[in-house]
């Protein structure tokens, strides 16, 4: 059955091919969004107690809400297609972003942000300069949670019409053709287990924690 | 919201179906993370291959995981069930052996100055000892598998994510937003319940 799964591939490379562009396209806009989005508001939390308080909380709700549903949701307003899929994906990996900014920038030790401050630095120099790359590390293992789950959201995306491997295993569904569902369901699984072991690889050599 | 409350026996029962999927997989994967947890606690090369096979198996998307199971049990509760398990494995071995692990060792030692045997220490002193770590990756497993639960719909496995698929199909917002709202709610409700038990558990220890 694999062996049909691999002979489908290679008699339809463009086809395979152009699923697992999509998939890759699909997620790394998203996590690259997400990013664009949470960590400038991550760190503009720290500065604002009270929204930070609702805004994390509300985050933490929003985790609970099952990524299908959120892309479901879509459908009604935005149709289907790739940019409702990139919507709901991006809304997806804003969470453990969001919150793993705001942690990582809220651990920075105040005195040391004190004295950067007594050194004359500014507001936007001590963010850049000294609060960010001390909050990089947990930063970090938000922005690797996010990637796990949008790859794991954007096989989700083949319901909304978005394309990606996803597609495969709906179709090898729809129809009971097993062979088409592997050719969907292994390189899924291998790119998600990848993703998951070269961010902790990125991980553990920009930050060498042992 | 018309829709809602014309079809409350249903909504009722795809809740009931969700519960039982995530239930029945909880109490099978603590039952198999007890035995592993137990086992690696004091051996870190067993530990660290354990983490490693599911810790691979817990990134695998879950339409991918469930669609794997397909070729070998077919459509319905059973590849869910298995699934399901497959993903609460990772936290729930590394919370069990974390916990037996924190048990400090003098602790173990008086027991065993005391001539408890190898199963007594373990029933008897470490396990209580290590109940709250357990019941925190108890927690943070039950939360993760209620939301992952909703795509054991699509292989005819039922619950609220049927309401999302549903509602996909139909282009119908209503029952998406039911669906995965009801799905958030349980996981609130469940985060809430056990992180009580939990902060009690810490409290009796204390006391």
């Amino acid at each position: 059955m694999l062996l049909d799964a691999v002979r489908w591939i290679v008699d339809h490379p463009r086809i395979f091919l152009d699923a697992l562009e999509t998939h890759l396209l699909l997620s790394g806009a998203a996590l690259a969004l997400a990013i664009a989005l949470a960590a400038p508001l991550g760190v503009a939390l720290t500065r604002y107690p009270r929204a930070a308080f609702a805004t994390i909380n509300g985050a933490g709700a929003m985790r609970t809400i099952p990524s299908i549903a959120v892309l479901a949701i879509m459908l009604p307003f935005l149709g289907i297609g790739f940019k409702p899929s990139l919507v709901a994906l991006t809304i997806l990996a804003v969470p453990p972003i969001l919150i793993n900014t705001y942690v990582g920038v809220r651990q920075v030790d105040p005195d040391i942000v004190d004295s950067a401050r007594g050194m004359g630095m500014t507001g936007l120099q001590s963010i850049f300069r000294v609060e960010l790359p001390l909050a990089a590390p947990v930063m970090f293992a938000g922005i690797r949670t996010s990637a796990v789950q949008v790859i794991a959201g954007a096989t989700l995306a083949a319901f909304i019409g978005g394309g990606g491997l996803g597609d495969f295993i709906t179709a090898g569904i729809a129809i009971m053709d097993l062979p088409r569902l592997l050719v969907g369901a292994v390189p899924i699984a291998l790119l998600a287990i990848l993703t998951e072991f070269a961010f902790g690889g990125l991980e553990r050599v920009m930050f060498r924690r042992g | 919201m018309n829709w809602t409350f014309t079809h409350i026996p249903d909504i009722a029962l795809a809740i009931w179906q969700h519960l039982v999927l995530v239930g029945v997989s909880i109490a099978i994967a603590f039952a198999i993370s007890l035995a592993l947890g137990i086992w690696t606690a004091r051996r870190p090369r067993a530990y660290a291959g354990v983490l490693g096979v599911t810790g691979a198996i817990y990134a695998v998307p879950s339409l991918a995981l469930f669609a794997l199971l397909i070729p070998l049990v077919g459509l319905g509760r059973v590849p869910a069930i298995i699934g399901l398990t497959a993903y609460s494995l990772l936290i729930l071995v590394r919370n069990v052996a974390t916990g037996l692990r924190e048990v400090p060792p003098e602790i173990v030692e008086a027991a065993e100055g005391m001539g408890f045997g190898r199963a007594q220490q373990l029933v008897r002193i470490e396990l209580p000892l290590a109940l709250p770590v357990i019941v925190a990756g108890l927690r943070i497993a039950t939360v993760t598998v209620i939301g992952i639960a909703t795509i054991a719909a699509y292989i005819n496995a039922g619950g609220l994510g049927a309401l999302v698929f549903a509602g996909i199909d139909q282009r119908f917002a209503e029952k998406i937003i039911v669906g995965g709202l009801l799905t958030s709610l349980l996981a609130i409700g469940a985060d809430f319940s056990l992180s009580r038990l939990e902060l009690r558990l810490r409290a009796h220890r204390a006391a």
